[in-house]
């Protein structure tokens, strides 16, 4: 079996003194989109703040075999994982052309980076007419396409996505996932979304993990997942 | 049963208090005594200073200009009214309370830093307010009461006699003043206990919670403020009292600083650890002059050990009290 | 009654306001610099200056010149502040801002009462930056020395602009200052930022106290209290959020306080002081974010 490129096994974390995952294993293969959902206060966020470390964690966490699990978010971001925080993390006091910089903070590679910057403006070229502006005046939707963009100046191996669809309208966010979708299926992007909507979420992954209290409940294709009636009652709310 | 235990060692804990109050000045010379009053001083302004910043959580750095208002209402009194210095303690303690009202009805549009700054702003500005106007004030020389109404000094024989009975004047200094401390915690325990006590809690946690329970914020904020006021001036009446002169120099805003230093080290919200802080304040200075009395040492020291403090104990002496006390009231309110 | 204005004097006491409210600017500066990365006023910042001014006549004194002593000091600056923050702040980071502020007084009395052991409490005096010949513009005459303070002010806010809009460390700063936790997930170490912040702004701070000095006849370790005042005034004036907003109110401070000090007799110079602090009062009921503030969110 191939290697996953990120593996979670028995992960915990806590907020002081509150126990938030109580053992949380997951695991998302190169190339995946892999889902995790779940009610509000599941743990869903959690998991991946576990991941990057911006919470207090124990349990083995790999990333392409290697341990990451006692590294701190600004290692996280030099092994090539980009995590688009709840609320998109909008440098708001920045420009938009800023806020891509940044995204490329820890790369190097000037040749590759004006490459990236390209390709992405390419992608989003409304970006590019609002390079001036400051990111805090765009619209929920617009911030949330910049925070995917500038997530892609990483070159990331693994975007960690959370709650993409978060005050979005229907549009917006059918237009989020399907870049998502677009990018993982041309550039091999590895994706692990989180979502509190359970159906667009499946659309787009392959496979995911149904969270509850803090540990996995459910997990499976998303198909399987779609047409198992008790399932979609109990989780996933529809 | 268990609950009576509880109350039973509060009550044990009061009457060591009170035992402890009586006697020192017996068990310590004059010069210590003195000291002590001083430390008096601090308590009684970081009590009322506590009300304001640790239950309806508005900043002040200014509360050494307040006991400059109470400092120099007494002097002035003194001085130019010839008033004996005692009687003067209430009226100061009126004036620093209206002008600390005063100051609560500006500070009702700022918080947190800004009203830190504009109260560290005030205490700045004193000293130079108070030389403006040396009619009253006596200028950058200050008010003397030895120079200019000996007689109306309580002790100044060396000796004070009350109810037949006789004392030092430094005794009497310190009982005048840690009475009055001690009447003013008391004072500050009952409000705190009472419904004003949870309405500055509620102020402080969350001013939109407290609106939306029919709170009357801006009232709640100045009656604060005010409160403290008279507290504040009292303690500058009190320090008046126990210098027997009052000069711009005597309320900089390093003052402002230990007070509100004092509230902090001695834990904010929270009323026990307070002598803590005062005592802090007082003998920390002259601790650190134990160790070298070369020029900025003792500063060095005092500030080191406010940074040392606040890294170890965020919550101050009645945090870590709370803290200790926790386990032993736990076991005796609830079931094993 | 326009015409009877005495021009000359009205554009030379600009100026010396100007001059002045430049040096306050630099300090200011530096404490909206340390307010926007960590929400925190620094009360220490000026006696940190003033430290600063006492090592740069150290080293004066051991026979550097007067520039010489100043790079070398912006430097030893510099690193003293990142050292602070390591050492003193960084354990605080996370507290509550109450604690933070009564560890940046207890800095206060720390730095000064350094400053006190290590150089005992007799006046001094720092040569000056700049010649005290009068130059004559426009057939006014200026001093060289304020115009020589201005020139330094501008110049600094100037590389300072430039190095947030157009170096990446700048912009890693700008970052960190408005969203901390955002920006530690795009891989800029935080930490590190908020200490390069402190170093920036003793490097400032130094600049102001070692342009302040010379101005004095002597001086001694009270120097700088008066000015961190004036700074937070002007900071307060111009927008406690805004690097631009200090600059410009302060150098507005300078005037109106040295106008005011000359025009109006009663106000003087006894009343300086409290015309400073009217000004924070004013500034702050009636709009806190001052002139360039934009009300935005804000870590209280």
């Amino acid at each position: 079996m191939p290697e996953s490129l990120l593996e979670l096994e028995g992960v915990e974390a806590r907020y002081g003194p509150v126990k938030a995952l109580h053992g949380v294993s997951l695991t998302v293969a190169e190339g995946e989109i892999v889902a995790v959902l779940g009610a509000n206060g599941a743990g869903k966020t959690t998991t991946l703040r576990a991941i990057s470390g911006t919470v207090g964690r124990s349990g083995a966490i790999r990333f392409a075999g290697n341990s990451i699990a006692g590294r701190s978010p600004e290692s996280v971001a030099r092994l090539g994982i980009a995590h688009v925080p709840e609320g998109r993390g909008t440098l708001s006091e920045l420009s938009v052309a800023e806020n891509l910089r940044l995204g490329a903070y820890v790369r190097r590679d000037r040749v590759g980076i004006r490459e990236d910057e390209r390709r992405v403006l390419g992608r989003f070229p409304w970006l590019d007419d609002r390079r001036g502006q400051r990111a805090g005046t765009l619209s929920g939707g617009e911030q949330q396409m910049l925070a995917l963009a500038r997530a892609l100046m990483l070159r990331p191996r693994l975007m960690l996505l959370d709650e993409p669809s978060l005050g979005l309208a229907p549009t917006a966010v059918a237009e989020i996932f399907r870049i998502v979708r677009d990018l993982n299926e041309r550039e091999g992007l590895s994706v692990l979304v989180v979502e509190q909507n359970a159906i667009i979420a499946l659309e787009a992954a392959s496979r995911a993990y149904v969270l509850e209290a803090g540990r996995v409940a459910v997990e499976g294709g998303s198909d399987e997942l779609r047409r198992n009636e008790s399932v979609r009652r109990s989780y996933l709310g529809y | 049963m268990k609950r009576s235990l509880g109350i039973g060692l509060w009550a044990l804990a009061v009457v060591a208090g009170l035992a402890v109050f009586l006697l020192m000045p017996h068990l310590v010379s004059d010069f210590h005594s003195r000291d002590l009053a001083s430390a008096g001083v601090f308590f009684i302004a970081i009590v009322g200073l506590n009300l304001l910043t640790g239950y309806t959580g508005q900043i002040s750095l200014g509360h050494g200009a307040l006991m400059a208002i109470g400092g120099y209402t007494t002097a002035a009194l003194v001085v130019h009214e010839h008033w004996r210095d005692v009687w003067t303690i209430p009226l100061a303690g009126i004036a620093a309370g209206v002008v600390g009202f005063l100051i609560g009805l500006p500070a009702l549009r700022l918080s947190g830093l800004y009203l830190a700054l504009a109260t560290f702003g005030f205490a700045v500005a004193m000293p130079s307010l108070l030389k403006k106007f040396p009619g009253l004030t006596g200028g950058s020389q200050g008010l003397s009461f030895f120079e200019s109404a000996p007689t109306q000094i309580t002790g100044v024989s060396g000796q004070v006699t009350i109810f037949g009975h006789s004392m030092t004047q430094a005794h009497f200094l310190y009982y005048l003043t840690w009475s009055i401390g001690i009447v003013g915690f008391a004072i500050a325990w009952l409000i705190v206990r009472g419904g004003f006590g949870r309405v500055f809690r509620s102020v402080r946690d969350s001013e939109i919670a407290a609106v939306s329970s029919g709170v009357n914020l801006a009232r709640t904020k100045t009656v604060a403020f005010a409160i403290s006021g008279v507290y504040a001036g009292v303690a500058g009446a009190l320090l008046a009292i126990q210098d027997d002169i009052v000069s711009p120099l005597s309320f900089t805003v390093l003052l402002s600083i230990t007070i509100l230093v004092g509230a902090v080290v001695g834990g904010l919200g929270s009323l026990p650890g307070l002598v803590f802080g005062a005592l802090f304040v007082q003998y920390l200075p002259t601790i650190s002059t134990h160790v070298s009395t070369r020029a900025g040492v003792p500063d060095f020291v005092y500030g080191a050990a406010i940074i040392l403090v606040m890294i170890l104990l965020p919550t101050g002496a009645g945090g870590l009290l709370r803290r200790l006390a926790r386990p032993l009231t736990t076991r005796l309110y609830t079931r094993p | 009654m326009l015409l009877a204005i005495d021009w000359t004097q009205l554009a030379q006491q600009t100026v010396i306001g100007l001059s002045a409210g430049g040096l306050w600017a630099l300090l200011a500066l530096a404490i909206v610099l340390i307010y926007r990365s960590t929400g925190v006023i620094n009360f220490a910042q000026g006696e940190m200056a003033m430290f600063s001014t006492f090592i740069a006549w150290s080293l004066i004194n051991h026979g550097l010149s007067y520039w010489e002593a100043f790079f070398l000091t912006l430097a030893i600056s510099f690193a003293g502040g990142i050292a602070i923050e390591r050492v003193v702040i960084r354990p605080v980071e996370r507290a509550p801002v109450l604690t933070i502020v009564i560890v940046t007084l207890g800095l206060f009395f720390v730095v000064d009462g350094a400053a006190r052991w290590i150089w005992s409490s007799e006046t001094r005096t720092l040569p000056n930056a700049f010649s005290t010949r009068p130059i004559t513009i426009a057939g006014v005459a200026f001093s060289i020395q304020d115009l020589g303070n201005i020139a330094v002010s501008l110049g600094v806010v100037a590389l300072l602009a430039l190095l947030f809009r157009f170096t990446k460390v700048g912009l890693a700063l700008r970052a960190t200052a408005g969203n901390p936790e955002e920006s530690r997930l795009l891989g800029i170490r935080v930490s590190w930022m908020l200490a390069l912040g402190w170093g920036l702004a003793a490097a400032m701070g130094a600049v102001s106290g070692m342009l302040t000095a010379p101005a004095l006849a002597s001086f001694d370790q009270n120097l700088m209290q008066p000015v961190l005042l004036y700074a937070l005034a002007g900071a307060v004036l111009g927008g406690l959020e805004s690097p631009f907003g200090a600059v410009v109110g302060s150098l507005l401070l300078g005037v109106f306080v040295n106008l005011t000090g000359t025009y109006v007799d009663w106000i003087g110079t006894d009343l300086r002081v409290p015309v400073a602090f009217a000004v924070i009062l004013g500034v702050l009921l009636v709009k806190p974010t001052g002139l360039f503030g934009r009300p935005s969110a804000r870590r209280v």
